[in-house]
């Protein structure tokens, strides 16, 4: 954000302040979450939440195009990376199905707004030519898949490369645990929407959980490990892209 | 190098392992999608739930999308990712091959 214009900063500042003040006003009492199943003022206040992250990642992207354009194949890459791995339905060893996100590989590469605005178009995509998720939690479903899994891929990653631990191996529960993370999220997200009866908001979210965890726990693993594997991949093949965004270091390999 | 390619020979082999030993452990499953799961509970939370918005495209053709018409946007939106990636992975592997290493 340093070298950002001013034109940029105010736009991004305005959307902030307008997500803040709005998201303050309610009270909220308050994977892809169904079309129509959130009640309305849950679609805009997710919505209203994501919209600072959109903002930020489309600038940000706007000068990564302009200041490193090399980069602009890793960043088709990785979007494209997020189009097959969602498209992927997976059977799972619960009996049922469920998809990996791909979020994960542009968060750490990009950083997560970057992601957000990848992930957002997917989730577009597959709310209007597929009936999967929808238009009205779109807002939902981009915190969970496009800035909260993005957010924790991003964390690890960097707490892996202070403590010097092998990026594959980084890279593997980056992209592993923010997948895990999103259905986390989902559930939280329903629960916020449907609290139990019996107990409450946390009741519900574990149920949920309960749903989605075990489906999802053999894909995050898949999903590391196909992570890993593209990030190979690019290691061999785009150093100096690679390098041009600070993933690998000068001295490196 | 060689270490890499018996790394991704490994990497590849666990992906399909995973991938595929469900379909054959669990026979007769139904594997439905876990989203669907998903409004199964908010029923058995909230009783008969009626989402209060369709999805645009089923409104416009008047009814659920047919499976064989989704699947095909699956594979159009798999399509269209495979296609960069392929294309960038190509472009990438070209390029180090006729510039040689000392150039990156």
């Amino acid at each position: 954000m340093k070298n950002w214009t001013k034109p940029e900063k105010t736009v991004y500042f305005a959307v902030l302040t307008f997500s803040v003040f709005l998201g303050l006003t309610e009270d909220v009492s308050a994977m892809h979450i169904m079309e129509g199943y959130l009640p309305l003022v849950h679609c805009i206040l997710w919505g209203v939440i994501c919209l600072p992250f959109a903002a930020h990642g489309f600038i940000t992207l706007k000068h990564i195009s302009i200041e490193k354009p090399q980069t602009m194949i890793l960043l088709a890459m990785s979007g494209a990376f997020i189009f097959v791995i969602s498209s992927l339905k997976i059977p799972s060893v619960t009996g049922s199905c469920s998809h990996m996100t791909g979020t994960g590989l542009s968060a750490i590469l990009f950083g997560v707004s970057s992601a957000s605005v990848l992930g957002i178009i997917v989730l577009i995509f597959q709310a209007v030519l597929l009936a999967h998720g929808g238009l009205t939690t779109l807002g939902a479903n981009t915190f969970s898949m496009a800035i909260a899994g993005p957010i924790l891929a991003f964390l690890i990653y960097r707490l892996g490369q202070k403590r010097n631990i092998n990026r594959k191996i980084t890279v593997f529960f980056a992209a592993a645990l923010g997948d895990i993370f999103t259905y986390c999220i989902t559930s939280l997200q329903l629960a916020l929407a449907y609290p139990s009866n019996e107990g409450g908001i946390i009741f519900s979210a574990g149920k949920f959980l309960g749903v989605f965890a075990p489906t999802q726990i053999p894909l995050a693993v898949m999903e590391g490990l196909i992570t890993v594997l593209v990030v190979m991949g690019m290691e061999n093949f785009a150093l100096p892209e690679l390098r041009a965004l600070g993933f690998v270091g000068k001295e490196e390999l | 190098m060689c270490k890499n390619k018996v790394t991704a020979f490994i990497l590849t082999a666990l992906i399909l392992l995973i991938a595929l030993v469900p379909l054959f452990a669990l026979k007769g499953a139904e594997f439905g999608g876990s989203d669907d799961a998903g409004s199964q509970i908010v029923e058995s939370i909230q009783g008969n739930y009626e989402p209060w918005f369709t999805p645009v495209l089923e409104t416009l053709i008047g009814g659920e999308l047919p499976g064989e018409i989704e699947s095909l946007f699956f594979c159009v939106q798999t399509g269209i990712g495979v296609g960069i990636i392929a294309y960038s992975f190509g472009y990438l592997a070209a390029r180090k091959k006729y510039k040689g290493d000392n150039q990156v």
